[in-house]
């Protein structure tokens, strides 16, 4: 088969990875929140916040376990796929992926197991501490993994002997510079996701009718979320982006499609990057508005795309078309959470229904913005791999596009059947609704938290 | 410490490997007895045994794996080119398997997961001892890079290893059941294991015949002196082990059975280190010629100490407020 072997790789990796990120970018924010409505169970007493949190468990659970087993894989296919990047950066990554899998995964993975089966055997401080240990766990596999993926873009603190990478301050390796701006932008993602889902959920209830209270609780929580993180995600994603500019420029002129760097830079609304031509056409522009928000400067300049010879670009149309898709979702965001904010603050977000219909129906708008976010900051990373190391092209496996064309083929198929009956089978739980479980949990007392309680006590004391 | 460091980081992937191939080893081995349940409320009887604990389990593969790429990247660069195909198998049966889990709790029909459970747990066993077949018959080198074919692994060896631990995944599900559930499933495990023991047995002898008999380098290491007279109590000690487990499970003993399989598993494990150290791609890549640099082993070190003994408590603990018996219609979530 005449296939690039690179771009096949490149194309599976993309694929897996995309999955991939759909779930723990739902279920970091997710974890937070069932340990939020936990410490609110048990600080008011409310059997409301313990109902929304054994029903968000469920769909947790559903999610969880796809995000594990698509981790896996991950974990895997840096050799299957990428055998010489293992080589040249696995001195300084290893590391951070072992203290990830050390310090988080096993975290997560077991107390998970009382999350989701010791209701019935733990106390409830035990119980919402397994949910607030699960979501540690989530933040802290975030913090390694995008600590190796940052380093991928700013190496730092390390030394090239023969063509590899040797570290030589871990403290500058694991906080190189644009970790802590990466970090912060994808976990205000994560809880800003979740918070859409919830929003969406609970929208959804109201305009149905059902489980009203449960509605009221979970639309107040998350519309208090995003409005404060969607706003806070701009200033975030704005350091981040000059972050980029100081480190990768090449990557901000992809973005914005800038190619000559002696003049001022337009904010293209709409332009289709010509890659041959190394112009823009059918360009909608404001004037110096690139400058303006990267330079904080009518007349700034920065380095375009024509600096570099077209072996060193990006693929442009890619990268400048996943930014505007991020940034059209994080306005829309910032506009619905204020807005909803409005509403409650008026007093009539439970009645406003076109605005619930419109919520309703932006379950997914997060997980647009992942996925294009990390198409910007990834294949603006391209050619390399890892930035000024080593190239994409000269890290793959000497594997036969024939074996990377039938696995790629394997992987779509089962993670399409995987996918779709996730989705329906989540959508079918919220479908469901939160159930008052008190009848089960209750055969010794008409309170499930102090039924919970002497079964706990129970398991503990044997 | 150049010299030590890869032979501490060699025990503690074979640790890691270990408590794999025991924990996720019930887990797989109930998927591949899933077929003989009766009824839906035995097989929920026996996915209920597992469930607090299959994601922990499965999470020492991702630390064999991210093991590996720690201390020996040049190994695990290798390793995963070679055995491509079996690897990606693998993975993908443990999707199907591991989303099965959730998904048949809350599917109305539970049918197909219950075969994607069955088939994602045989055929990731399959490929597991696939890829460890794959490995002791040797991986072609030159310039430290995998320069075999995509198919290279693919031999009637590495499909006896596949089927034997098939076998021998059965043989820790059933023991497994045997201690933790109670009725019908209790019951016919006990009958599955003292059948799967002797198959094990077979397999076992099989796997320990063939290799001395085609690797030249395996016969030496055994049946060279003095190495004869120091290993051959391995052998005996096998057989021991494995004439009291027929006992225990004649007797209806609940918890010896299960450990005896895992020492038999051991006592593999064992058989299968000293036939092949210090080599970690045989026949030519040892431990010292694929480690990473003696600065990444170190800080990596400083963690496993302190956090694996951490990790080794929690989930201590998971298994302790889990113990006893599956009680008949338990809550899931």
């Amino acid at each position: 088969m005449d296939f690039d072997p690179v771009l096949l790789a490149r194309l599976q990796f993309a694929f897996t990875i995309i999955f991939h990120i759909i779930f723990p970018s739902f279920t970091i924010g997710l974890s937070a929140y069932l340990a939020t409505l936990g410490c609110l169970w048990l600080r008011s007493g409310n059997d409301r916040y313990q109902h929304i949190m054994r029903f968000w468990t469920k769909i947790f659970a559903v999610s969880f376990a796809m995000g594990v087993v698509s981790g896996i894989v991950l974990s895997y296919q840096l050799g299957t796929n990428w055998s010489r990047f293992s080589v040249v950066t696995g001195n300084v990554l290893g590391p951070l992926l072992g203290y990830e899998v050390l310090a988080a995964f096993f975290l997560e993975a077991t107390f998970l197991g009382i999350l989701l089966f010791g209701f019935n055997r733990v106390p409830p401080w035990l119980y919402v501490l397994s949910a607030a240990v699960v979501a540690v766990g989530t933040a802290i596999s975030a913090f390694w993994i995008l600590s190796a993926n940052s380093w991928m873009q700013t190496p730092t603190g390390h030394e090239l002997r023969g063509g590899i990478a040797y570290p030589a301050d871990w403290l500058t390796i694991i906080f190189n510079p644009s970790f802590p701006y990466r970090f912060a932008h994808m976990l205000n993602a994560a809880y800003l996701t979740t918070g859409f889902v919830v929003l969406a959920v609970g929208a959804r209830y109201l305009l149905a009718g059902r489980h009203i209270e449960e509605a009221r609780t979970m639309l107040r929580m998350a519309i208090g979320l995003t409005a404060i993180l969607a706003p806070l995600q701009l200033l975030l994603g704005d350091q981040h982006g000059l972050n980029t500019l100081k480190h990768q420029p090449i990557k901000v002129a992809a973005m914005e499609a800038h190619w000559d760097g002696s003049k001022p830079g337009d904010f293209h609304i709409f332009a289709w990057p010509d890659e041959e031509a190394g112009v823009n056409r059918f360009a909608i522009s404001i004037p110096r508005g690139s400058s303006l928000v990267l330079t904080h400067h009518m007349n700034g300049l920065f380095p375009g795309l024509n600096s570099v010879p077209p072996s060193d670009r990006p693929p442009v149309k890619v990268v400048f078309f996943a930014f505007r898709i991020m940034l059209a979702v994080g306005f829309f965001m910032i506009a619905a959470a204020l807005f909803g904010a409005y509403l409650w603050w008026r007093g009539t977000l439970f009645e406003t229904r076109w605005y619930l219909q419109v919520m309703a129906h932006s379950w997914w708008i997060g997980f647009v913005a992942v996925i294009s976010g990390w198409v910007v900051t990834e294949s603006g990373r391209q050619p390399w791999i890892v930035h000024g190391i080593l190239r994409t092209a000269d890290a793959t496996s000497p594997v036969p596009s024939a074996s990377i064309v039938g696995t790629l083929a394997l992987f779509v198929i089962a993670y399409g059947i995987v996918f779709w009956f996730g989705i329906y089978y989540i959508n079918r739980l919220i479908a469901h609704g939160p159930q008052k479980i008190a009848a089960e949990t209750g055969r010794f007392s008409p309170s499930p938290i102090s039924a919970a309680q002497d079964a706990g006590r129970e398991a503990l004391r044997h | 410490m150049e010299w030590y460091l890869p032979l501490i980081w060699a025990a503690i992937i074979g640790t890691a490997v270990v408590m794999y191939v025991i924990m996720d080893g019930f887990d797989l081995g109930i998927g591949i007895l899933f077929p003989s349940a009766h009824n839906e409320s035995e097989r929920d009887q026996m996915t209920r045994s597992i469930a607090p604990y299959w994601d922990g389990n499965e999470t020492w593969l991702v630390l064999g794996g991210a093991g590996l790429f720690v201390a020996f990247p040049r190994a695990y660069a290798v390793i995963m080119p070679a055995l491509y195909l079996p690897v990606i198998v693998m993975l993908v049966a443990l999707v199907f398997r591991g989303v099965a889990f959730e998904f048949r709790h809350v599917s109305y029909s539970k049918t197909g997961w219950n075969v994607a459970f069955t088939v994602g747990s045989t055929v990731a066993t399959v490929a597991q001892g696939v890829i460890l077949g794959g490995l002791v018959q040797g991986v072609a080198v030159r310039d430290g890079a995998f320069s075999g074919g995509p198919f290279d692994w693919a031999t009637p060896f590495a499909f006896l290893c596949g089927a034997s631990l098939v076998a021998g995944y059965a043989l820790l599900g059933a023991t497994w059941l045997t201690m933790k559930t109670e009725g019908a499933v209790a019951e016919r495990a006990r009958g599955q294991a003292k059948m799967l023991l002797v198959v094990v047995l077979v397999f076992m002898a099989l796997v320990s015949l063939w290799t001395p008999l085609t690797q030249p380098r395996i016969a030496e290491r055994w049946f060279s002196l003095p190495n004869f007279f120091f290993l051959w109590p391995v052998p005996l000690v096998t057989a021991l082990i494995a004439y009291y487990a027929w006992r225990w499970i004649e007797a209806g003993r609940e918890v010896p059975p299960f450990l005896a399989t895992i020492a038999l598993f051991l006592l593999g494990f064992l058989g299968l280190v000293i036939s092949n150290f210090p080599y970690l791609v045989p026949p030519s890549l040892t431990v010292w010629d694929t480690a990473a640099t003696p600065a990444s082993q170190i800080f990596m070190l400083l963690g496993t100490l302190l956090l694996l003994p951490i990790v080794l408590g929690y989930i201590g603990f998971v298994y302790w407020l889990f113990r006893g018996k599956v009680r008949e219609g338990e809550s899931y979530h």
